[in-house]
């Protein structure tokens, strides 16, 4: 676990730190937004990490993570979850649409599986102007119940649209667990014969995920592939509720035996020691710092005027 | 013909027109869509092009709303796509990315991104097109803020509707009607046209204002044809721009004529007649109103069936009559019409 890049393990430390402000800050009621949180899940945003900034990411209403990784500003992130004007989305979007096109976070949606099929478009589209970028498009395994899923993918390889498809394997669809949606729980397995190259791995283990997709881009932009796509299920667990912030064991639909694998191999459970090595103290500060300078910068932001109501419609 | 700077073209020539013209100009547009390189089955419009652009007029699979969604995605990232469908009913397909995303993007993202997206889809009617090849689902689309929606009826429209689209670069859905294909009409030469009226004054007339929308303008002059063998002068306007509508020329004709016949090319409820209507209502001007649109039923494919489905110029001449309480007038109709070609001359 210690072979992790510090860059890998301050990403994972910063995404749940922010998710965790998060719960934290909601009792007050200063959220203005529904959260799905990325707890338990962070290491599957890591995928982002061998990025640059003119690859473009795509998701879904579970996106938090996957800002973090991108390099979404952070500021503007916490003025969006409070509604500010000066959000990410000038608080139109809330945390289901965050968006950073700056950083290359070219769009979350509230409707599953909806960016599939735009992130293949935006790849092919780089394909067209002979621009060696990717897409890295992070979907649930709920969304793989969808058509679109599948077209895309169609797509994308008959067209060599060189876009990630990222299965974030969590097993559940809110509450459905996948056993009960498909014969076939492996996603991998399931889409084997549509010709795509594909990788699996697991979130306890972002440091492997980081490696591949890296070898993948490095391949985009050399062009070794013919630009083609690639598909990645990452096992991972969702440790809090559907949305909100609780943990939900309660409920019954599933057990919290299920999660003892996750906790218990948590990369950042590294930060539970009561005496850290001086490097990781460091790191833990100035994640906490970076955090409330954001939560301080969102509280102060005024909220939007009436008059932006009707601006950018058109 | 005497005015070297226009020429008569069909509609679907005048569509080919444009798009060509814009595409010489505009690298960053492409046509997706089924059969999108096949000039038989993309009825006409698209003739040719694939010659002339090749890899920017692309066939696609059989996955509505993926191809949607991709052009979403293309329009994203700088491009200019064009997602053609060759029945409007096909739309319902890709309806998730219509409205949920293309039509919310530069909204819904603080205004950071945009997304110039076109849909085209054609209507059908007649030769049995039946109840899943005819529909004209403008009511749904025209409900969503942030979609544009154009339904030229004339080709100088319908070359303007496309440039004007290309060219400002906001999420927009291109309604053709395939009755509406061969119809003639003046376009000009020398220039590009854009629309510059997004509500079309087609013919001048004192007694009544007749509002179709799409092939029922055709339709409608048709009707203002037999309407002025009884000495009826009928106003016949057309939105070309379904949203936003620009209400301006009817509310200024209805203001004049004191009556409004509003035909639809779709059912009525919930659709464009009653909105107007409501809308002149709102605004205080008062007249004698009356609506015409598809029989609230499924589009049945046997003629007898289907003629009984549609308005035509005789209903809506007969319906113009009762409107202006004239019915003795009925009898005296030249309902034996001619379906004659109606070519449109300017100026425009």
């Amino acid at each position: 676990m210690l072979e992790m890049s510090a860059q890998i393990l301050e990403t994972l430390l910063l995404i749940r730190k922010v998710d965790e402000k998060l719960i934290e800050l909601y009792p007050t009621d200063k959220i203005k937004s529904p959260v799905h949180l990325s707890i338990g899940q962070e290491g599957a945003a890591i995928a982002a990490l061998p990025l640059s900034k003119e690859d473009a990411v795509f998701g879904s209403y579970r996106s938090h993570a996957l800002y973090v990784a991108k390099g979404g500003d952070l500021k503007r992130f916490f003025a969006e979850m409070m509604g500010k004007a000066t959000g990410c989305c000038g608080g139109k979007g809330g945390s289901m649409h965050i968006c950073d096109p700056e950083a290359g976070v070219m769009g979350t949606s509230a409707i599953v599986a909806s960016t599939i099929p735009v992130a293949v478009g935006w790849a092919y589209a780089n394909k067209l102007k002979k621009k060696n970028n990717v897409a890295l498009v992070f979907l649930g395994d709920g969304a793989t119940d969808e058509g679109t899923f599948y077209e895309s993918i169609n797509f994308a390889v008959s067209r060599s649209a060189p876009v990630i498809f990222l299965c974030e394997n969590n097993r559940y669809a809110i509450h459905s667990h996948i056993k009960d949606r498909s014969r076939v729980s492996n996603i991998s397995e399931r889409i084997k014969g549509m010709d795509i190259l594909s990788i699996q791995g697991s979130s306890l283990d972002p440091e492997d995920l980081y490696n591949g997709i890296q070898g993948y881009v490095e391949g985009v932009r050399e062009e070794i592939f013919g630009i083609g796509p690639l598909f990645v299920e990452v096992d991972t667990y969702r440790l809090y509720e559907h949305v909100g912030i609780k943990t939900d064991w309660h409920k019954g639909y599933r057990k919290e035996s299920e999660a003892r694998k996750w906790i218990e191999n948590d990369p950042l459970r590294l930060f539970d020691s009561k005496e850290l090595p001086m490097w990781l103290e460091v790191m833990k500060q100035r994640v906490e710092n970076k955090i409330e300078e954001a939560v301080k910068f969102a509280e102060e932001s005024p909220f939007p005027e009436k008059v932006e109501l009707y601006k950018d419609l058109w | 013909m005497n005015n070297e700077n226009e020429k008569i073209v069909s509609y679907g020539e005048a569509i080919n027109l444009a798009i060509s013209s814009k595409m010489d100009l505009d690298k960053s547009i492409y046509i997706l869509g089924q059969g999108a390189d096949d000039p038989t089955s993309a009825a006409g419009p698209l003739q040719g092009l694939k010659e002339r652009f090749t890899d920017r007029i692309m066939d696609v699979p059989m996955a509505e709303e993926s191809i949607a969604g991709i052009c979403v995605g293309m329009a994203m990232n700088g491009l200019r796509p064009i997602n053609w469908h060759i029945r409007m009913d096909f739309l319902l397909l890709a309806m998730n990315q219509i409205i949920n995303m293309a039509s919310k993007i530069k909204y819904m993202y603080g205004g950071r991104m945009t997304c110039p997206v076109s849909f085209r889809a054609m209507i059908g009617k007649s030769w049995g097109q039946g109840p899943q090849h005819s529909q004209s689902l403008y009511p749904q689309f025209i409900n969503i803020p942030g979609l544009k929606v154009y339904a030229p009826a004339i080709p100088f429209d319908a070359e303007a509707s496309y440039v004007s689209m290309l060219e400002e670069g906001v999420p927009a859905l291109m309604i053709e009607h395939r009755l509406l294909y061969y119809q003639k009409g003046i376009v000009p030469t020398d220039y590009l046209p854009f629309v510059k009226d997004a509500t079309r004054v087609l013919r001048r007339g004192r007694h009544i204002t007749l509002v179709g929308v799409s092939q029922m303008a055709i339709e409608c002059l048709r009707a203002s044809k037999i309407l002025q063998s009884v000495g009826i002068e009928a106003e016949v306007i057309t939105p070309v721009v379904l949203k936003p509508l620009d209400i301006i020329p009817i509310s200024a004709s209805v203001i004049e004529t004191g009556n409004l016949l509003f035909v639809d090319n779709s059912w009525m409820f919930g659709s464009l007649g009653a909105e107007t209507i409501s809308t002149l209502h709102e605004n205080r001007i008062s007249f004698n109103s009356a609506r015409m649109g598809f029989a609230e039923t499924v589009c049945p494919t046997s003629p007898t069936l289907e003629d009984a489905f549609y308005p035509n110029p005789v209903s809506i001449a007969y319906k113009v009559c009762e409107l202006l309480d004239v019915p003795y007038l009925i009898p005296e109709l030249k309902t034996k019409y001619e379906k004659e070609e109606i070519e449109f001359k300017g100026p425009f």
